[in-house]
């Protein structure tokens, strides 16, 4: 035996295997993480990525394996005993109850008592504001959480696992609600959690961002690990590679678009919310033939009222929306459809897809009334099964049979659903909302590429995303929405700056310290970047 | 038309399997019945007796038989009063106050009408019924789609407002004299009245025709598919370009016209309208449209089931000394084991699905806001 052994990692995760009838979720995974690491766990949806962290969280028993917590080996019952062993889980939805405070959520399970009845509130606004001090991001205890923005209220979570002494934490895709900055400023709350010897386990599958934060890289396909990268030796086409299998063009050839005449119009539109706020303010633009047009914003700055005034599932509250020259602001939806216009709505659970029925039958969704798919009102199910089968086999829809439940598919699947029945029509203008939220690669890359083909075929395609990248990647012009307005219209790559982009997102292009001008209690638009302000109770 | 062999069977084993746990948790009470009836003894074979003299009763000669389905024609139509409602996520509890004002416009028209042609006076007092029925309908659907006001407190309310307007107006208006109670005037040629010496009648048809109706209207036409799109996820359907407001106006109507029927056939039957007419068929609806799991079939099958209860019920009580009143606790212990779905999964340990389709409407919080 040496004197000098190294201590052992802080996290050993040895031979881990997971089943499930029918599938094996994890297959003899081997995961270390060393105190003071953050250590990337990388791969697709379903790659079993999230089965392995509710191995290591108590919330699934592991056939096989065992995990080592320096160096000792333990059994974790359930959550609550992974978190006195210090670990802490940040979900990607967020566990916090927006009308308790700051302070109360984070005692909400782990309270510190002054005696066996009250609460002792002092001590813990303390430990509180000490934490934040510590890592660096000073919180107002009694801020309300339902003011505070998406990246202030991650940061709550955080500091929920580091009030219970988490010396081990896990981010299930911490970034995916963030804008740039934000994303920015989250790294450097972790580097410095790794600084102080905390240990990371940074879950993502945006490669960019692994081999930025990351100090090394697991990459998972199919339940096994398939390869630990340090981001020195690595790049983006390599862990793509590694995370799908096969090669993988991250960046389609977008090429070069011809725009022709405008076809969907928007002028001085004006919309509210369901709060009777109004949150579309006066926005004008023109999608033109064959061209993409990216509408970039931070999520809530208007832009989901913005698509359903202009697909007719809201009423506008002044302007137009005009289609290849006709006036459509009062048409119903199913009379801009019928017009031309696609829509891929952003939520495709609740919008896109009725999941208890067929995929036949949710190809034929929004024509099943049309010919040949009925007859007067009878429907002709020959002609529905037909356009099915077609339908699967052009877009590679994986699965057993046109009959089986959208429920049943995987979300890219279930998303090659949506956009096989929209884009299987002929279509003057098409509206993509979030049209790869949550998809893994090998699904964005397909879906991009039909984007394109469609624009080349002259389509005029309104896309909206809360990706930048994605923005950036498929649009000939980029809008920047910010509060309810159109605050700059750029020109899409080569000449667009990402982090121009970025600042007009979070700032609207005005000085960041300006006060947002309906007070920023609405938690819609306005509020997104906005620091909790001390003793603000709302 | 899709088939879905696997999912048919799945559909037929959790009913299955509430109507055999009832049967046995019944016996238990049979058991315990003997032991305080007349006889004071615990007899372990007397639900076996029973439920054959049940059999007996229902299905042992054409005449029961007869019986069978002359009392489930009405459940017929009262299921699908509520199971297409189902379907369009609707919980129709107001099939009594739809079988109420159906029956008592039959009822009006039949009086309109005593000496017309039988071939005239039925069909319109039919067709006047189910008007009249889709019109309380209509009403918890407008209420719903344009006011977001939930179709099962508006439906209950309305179930008390028929009952005692209706009763009301028999008692006052309509009382037709020299009746001992109050009664509408008879219905004179529109009564139905039994053929070939059993109690089938005419109106039978009416049901039987309902079935493969709604079926069909449900399954193959694009308005069904609205209907099940709507119920099954109002937010698509609306981004589809559907309008689920008017789906559920329609759906509503089209449930109180079955109710309308059911009550129509019954005051037909009857002859006349009863101030006091305390029928059980809309509420039956619910247990036949839930052990039907709202398909058609499923609801003609279920109809046919607790109908032979009704029909068989009095042999029972005269071979087996089991009082008629235990066909009620059957039937209630049937429909808890089918709402408590999850309790027949676990005691049968069978996979549980995720809660969707009509237990999921009966289960959905209320308050929700209508989409459209």
């Amino acid at each position: 035996m040496s004197v000098a052994q190294p201590p052992p990692p802080r996290l050993q995760m040895r031979g881990i295997t997971k089943r499930y009838p029918g599938v094996i979720a994890n297959n003899q995974i081997d995961l270390d993480v060393k105190a003071g690491e953050i250590h990337a766990l990388l791969g697709e949806n379903g790659a079993g990525k999230t089965t392995l962290m509710n191995v290591l969280f108590g919330l699934a028993r592991p056939d096989e394996g065992e995990i080592l917590l320096d160096g000792e080996p333990v059994q974790i019952a359930d959550p609550a005993d992974a978190i006195a062993r210090g670990i802490g889980m940040v979900h990607q939805h967020f566990m916090l109850i927006p009308v308790l405070t700051v302070a109360e959520n984070i005692l909400l399970g782990a309270e510190t008592m002054a005696n066996p009845i009250f609460l002792d509130r002092r001590e813990a606004r303390r430990r509180i504001i000490e934490l934040g001090k510590r890592f660096g991001f000073e919180i107002d205890p009694d801020a309300r959480v339902e003011s505070l923005s998406v990246g202030w209220q991650q940061r709550v979570e955080i500091l929920k696992a580091l009030y219970r002494q988490a010396r081990i934490l896990v981010l299930d895709e911490p970034t995916a609600v963030l804008t740039p900055q934000e994303t920015v400023e989250v790294f450097a709350v972790l580097r410095r959690l790794a600084a102080e010897g905390h240990s990371i386990i940074f879950i993502s599958h945006k490669l960019y961002e692994v081999l930025e934060i990351a100090d090394r890289i697991t990459v998972i396909r199919r339940g096994e690990v398939v390869g630990t990268r340090q981001p020195s030796q690595t790049d983006e086409d390599d862990l793509a590679e590694l995370m799908v299998g096969r090669e993988v063009q991250l960046a389609v050839e977008r090429g070069t678009s011809h725009p022709a005449e405008p076809v969907l119009t928007v002028e001085n539109l004006k919309v509210r919310s369901d709060r009777g706020q109004e949150v579309v303010r006066g926005v004008s633009f023109s999608v033109r033939a064959g061209e993409i047009l990216g509408i970039a914003g931070v999520a809530g700055n208007g832009q989901d009222e913005l698509i359903e005034a202009i697909t007719g599932l809201r009423r506008s509250a002044g302007g137009a929306v005009s289609l290849a020259g006709q006036n459509i602001t009062s048409w119903s939806v199913r009379e801009r459809r019928e017009h031309g216009l696609g829509y891929v709505p952003g939520d495709r659970q609740k919008y896109g897809l009725v999941l208890g029925f067929p995929i036949s039958d949710n190809l034929v969704l929004t024509q099943y009334y049309n010919r040949p798919f009925a007859r007067g009102i009878q429907r002709e199910d020959a002609a529905i099964e037909k356009w099915a089968r077609d339908r699967i086999e052009q877009f590679d829809i994986r699965t057993p049979s046109w009959a089986s439940a959208a429920g049943t598919l995987s979300g890219g699947n279930q998303q090659k659903v949506i956009v096989a029945r929209e884009f299987s029509r002929d279509l003057k203008a098409l509206v993509l909302d979030q049209p790869t939220r949550g998809l893994d690669v090998g699904s964005i890359e397909f879906i991009h590429k039909q984007a394109i083909r469609k624009r080349d075929d002259g389509t005029g395609i309104l896309l909206v995303s809360a990706e930048l990248d994605e923005i950036l990647e498929l649009s000939d012009r980029i809008a920047v929405m910010y509060r309810g307005e159109i605050v700059a219209l750029v020109d899409g790559r080569p000449t667009a700056n990402k982090e121009e982009i970025g600042l007009l997102m979070a700032t609207g292009g005005r000085a960041p310290t300006e006060q947002p001008p309906n007070g920023g209690t609405s938690g819609q638009a306005g509020t997104a970047m906005d620091m909790p302000v001390k003793g603000a109770k709302s | 038309m899709i088939s879905r062999p696997r999912s048919y069977i799945g559909r037929v084993v959790v009913p299955a399997l509430s109507i055999l746990l009832a049967l046995l948790v019944a016996s238990v009470i049979i058991i315990v019945s003997g032991l305080i009836g007349p006889e004071k003894k615990v007899d372990l074979l007397l639900p076996l007796v029973a439920y054959r003299s049940l059999l007996v009763g229902a299905f042992g000669n054409f005449k029961g038989i007869a019986n069978t389905i002359v009392a489930a024609t009405p459940l017929m139509l009262t299921g699908l009063a509520v199971g297409v409602g189902l379907k369009a996520g609707l919980f129709n509890i107001g099939a009594t106050g739809q079988v109420l004002t159906g029956g008592f416009a039959a009822s009006l028209l039949g009086v309109l009408m005593n000496d017309a042609s039988p071939w005239i006076a039925i069909p319109v007092a039919l067709l006047g019924g189910m008007l009249a029925g889709a019109l309380a309908g209509f009403i918890p659907g407008f209420l719903k789609a344009f006011t977001g006001a939930h179709e099962v407190v508006t439906t209950i309310m309305l179930n008390a407002l028929v009952q005692l307007m209706v009763s009301g107006l028999v008692n006052d208006v309509f009382r037709a004299p020299g009746f001992s109670f109050a009664r509408t005037a008879p219905v004179g040629n529109a009564e139905l009245t039994g053929v070939a010496g059993t109690t089938l009648h005419f109106g039978v048809i009416f049901a039987l025709v309902c079935i493969p109706l709604s079926y069909w209207l449900l399954w193959r036409t694009t308005v069904g598919f609205e209907i099940r799109a709507v119920g099954a996820n109002p937010t698509a359907a609306l981004y589809a370009g559907m309008k689920p407001r008017r789906t559920m106006m329609l759906t509503m109507s089209l449930c109180g016209a079955f109710a309308g029927l059911a009550g129509a056939i019954e005051i037909l039957r009857l002859g006349y309208y009863p101030a006091v007419f305390g029928s059980s068929i809309g509420f039956d609806g619910i247990t036949v449209a839930l052990l039907g799991q709202s398909n058609p079939f499923g609801i003609m099958l279920s109809a046919i089931l607790l109908g032979a209860m009704r029909a068989g019920a009095p042999l029972m009580q005269i071979q087996a000394r089991v009082p008629v009143e235990i066909i009620d606790v059957i039937q209630g212990i049937i429909l808890i084991f089918l709402a408590a779905e999850i309790v027949v999964r676990k005691i049968f340990r069978l996979r549980t699905p995720q809660v969707t389709g009509e237990l999921q409407t009966i289960t959905r919080t209320y308050g929700e806001k209508v989409v459209g």
